[in-house]
């Protein structure tokens, strides 16, 4: 009995100090399941509910509830005037919800898939990213762009690409790439807080699945900071550096090289932009290996970056050279079988962390 | 017709062996089957991501079928999916996710025709182009511009507007100030014509005289087919918002 009552107050005592979120999970109770549409559905509405001036604009996001469902009830609940259902001209819409965020409202527009906001990306890169310099200050945009990004199933070469690179490499932008329930609530909330644009980049294949989530994360209050990665899993041979859905099949890398003795360090950048240098180098320094994972094309990428922060910071310390992981070299291939080559896998990654081990790959 | 209809019926019920998008044409059998039966081989057509039916009319036959297998005997082995069939020998230039982006296409492939003619001095080149597109895509900016550039420079183009009245869950209505989409032709100069039935001997009729208007040099035609869609956008469409009695056939 007086072990529970201990608990009680340790607990009480842990929400009053509210340190980095990341800590405060190893105290939480039993977590509750929550799919990632649930948490960016709960995020939406939340924001809109604590913030008038929050409005969602898009295709199918009002009376067919989103496209994928992630805007479910939020017209019922918020009306057609905060809830606007668009014709389909991307560069249109944009650009009238990036004009109104130049008058400090706040529009979260959806893409049906970030493969449609190329129809809007002058927009978001002129219009949006470079007007606070441009006005040295004086005009905020904030605007959140997000949908859909990155490779789904059998979608062909025009609704498969990732845009993380492309979007990262603007300076004005926040790019944002949520992994589990807690990156997309906490993630999503935060953008929408944020006084610049933010591109945040959901992928579809992983709107059904379900993450534990602790009361902290569940908190209307809840928030994550831009910027900051997280380990998702300590180790001290090999990092493996990944963001979205290959943040998963770097973790089921992980178990598999477990079993072969070596011990993965898996990072999940969550920001893309900016990226956290400090984290990923302070991991290669202590393991001394990196592996870049990232479904996107390989020229110019996220990894290609990663690999330049860690030769420009931490070169002495690289036992081995980095082992990039990415998309083939080509449009995505329609063809199941062509597809599964086209995308990494968690062999390729399993691999690559051995190669980085000079073990012998079968 | 009875061809497309039948296809697109049984790709419904093979969808779970293809593994892809699948968007179905049942019900606008008869704005391709006017259209495109009037068209030589040398003639271009451009297509939505509803395209297999298209393909078809055309007589990319067994290859169309393969394509959404995802064999390699397909029109594109494998590499462009249900949305993308091209074939080079009978001039389909593609089916495009993009609803604007096959506009341009089609518009570039008139300019081609054109061209061949004016500087390359093919005098017998009347190639015409067709290009297919939906409601959806006549309140996109680029549309615009595509029919500038065509009535300015009287390019041998034929634009056809399937009106199926929905763009997933988005009436017509719902997204577009003025619904009527033939007036927006005579905006740019351009012939403007409206065609309200699923009756394919009216079709075959305005078809006739758009793509002899435009191999007699006078300039393109925009033609608004008002048509209808029986089946959900695509399979994974659970067509909520549509009263089922439209639907009924």
């Amino acid at each position: 009995m007086l072990g529970i009552v201990r608990q009680k107050m340790l607990e009480q005592s842990l929400k009053k100090i509210r340190p980095a979120v990341s800590v405060l999970r190893s105290y939480s109770s039993a977590a509750k399941q929550m799919t990632v549409r649930e948490a960016l559905n709960s995020a939406l509405d939340e924001e809109m509910s604590a913030d008038s001036k929050v409005f969602l604009m898009g295709e199918e996001v009002g009376e067919y509830q989103g496209a994928y469902k992630i805007t479910k009830g939020l017209l019922d609940k918020y009306g057609p005037e905060r809830v606007l259902d668009t014709p389909i001209t991307e560069a249109g819409f944009t650009g009238i919800a990036v004009g109104a965020a130049y008058y400090g409202v706040k529009p979260v527009v959806e893409f049906m898939t970030f493969n449609f906001s190329m129809q809007a990306i002058d927009h978001i890169i002129n219009s949006a990213a470079k007007t606070n310099y441009m006005s040295s200050g004086r005009i905020s945009v904030p605007i959140v762009f997000r949908g859909p990004n990155g490779a789904a199933a059998g979608v062909g070469a025009q609704h498969s690409q990732c845009y993380a690179a492309w979007y990262a490499s603007c300076p004005g932008l926040k790019v944002l790439a949520p992994y589990s329930s807690e990156d997309a609530r906490g993630l999503l909330k935060a953008g929408i807080r944020d006084p610049d644009p933010v591109v945040f980049l959901e992928n579809e294949l992983l709107y059904g699945e379900s993450f534990p989530v602790s009361d902290e994360v569940l908190d209307s209050s809840f928030c994550l900071p831009i910027g900051k990665a997280k380990i998702e899993r300590k180790g001290k041979d090999v990092t493996i550096a990944a963001y979205s859905k290959m943040v998963g099949y770097a973790l089921k890398a992980a178990e598999t090289l477990e079993k072969d003795g070596i011990d993965a360090e898996v990072i999940n950048l969550r920001s893309i932009r900016p990226l956290d240098r400090s984290t990923i180098n302070a991991s290669v320094r202590k393991t001394n290996r990196l592996v870049t994972v990232e479904e996107a094309f390989p020229q110019h990428g996220v990894g290609a970056e990663i690999c330049a922060s860690i030769v420009e910071e931490s070169f002495a310390y690289l036992d081995a050279p980095v082992e990039r992981i990415a998309g083939a070299d080509v449009p995505m291939p329609y063809a199941a079988n062509l597809e599964r080559m086209a995308v990494p896998q968690v062999e390729d990654i399993v691999r690559a962390a051995k190669r980085t081990c000079y073990r012998l790959v079968s | 017709m009875v061809l497309g209809r039948a296809f697109e019926d049984m790709c419904a019920q093979m969808y779970y062996k293809m593994f892809s998008f699948v968007h179905f044409y049942n019900g606008q059998e008869v704005v391709s089957t006017g259209f495109i039966k009037l068209l030589k081989q040398q003639d271009s057509i451009v297509s939505t991501y509803r395209d297999p039916i298209h393909a078809l009319s055309k007589g990319v036959f067994t290859r169309a079928v393969s394509k959404l297998f995802s064999k390699t005997t397909g029109c594109c082995r494998g590499q462009g999916g249900s949305m993308h069939m091209f074939s080079w020998e009978h001039n389909v230039l593609g089916g495009f996710a993009f609803i604007s982006e096959r506009i341009f296409v089609a518009t570039d492939a008139a300019f081609t025709s054109e061209y061949k003619r004016e500087v390359l001095k093919e005098v017998d080149c009347d190639h015409v182009t067709l290009a297919f597109s939906r409601d959806e895509t006549c309140n996109n900016g680029q549309f615009f511009g595509c029919l500038n550039m065509a009535a300015l420079w009287k390019l041998p183009i034929v634009f056809v507007i399937e009106n199926n009245l929905w763009a997933i869950g988005m009436s017509h209505l719902r997204a577009t100030s003025d619904p009527q989409i033939y007036k927006k032709g005579p905006a740019f100069e351009m012939s403007g014509v409206h065609v309200d039935e699923m009756d394919v001997l009216k079709v075959k009729e305005v078809a006739k005289e758009a793509i002899d208007r435009v191999r007699r040099g006078e300039g393109p035609t925009l033609v608004e087919c008002e048509t209808y869609r029986f089946r959900g956008h695509s399979l994974a469409d659970p067509d909520e918002l549509r009263d089922p009695a439209e639907k009924v056939h």
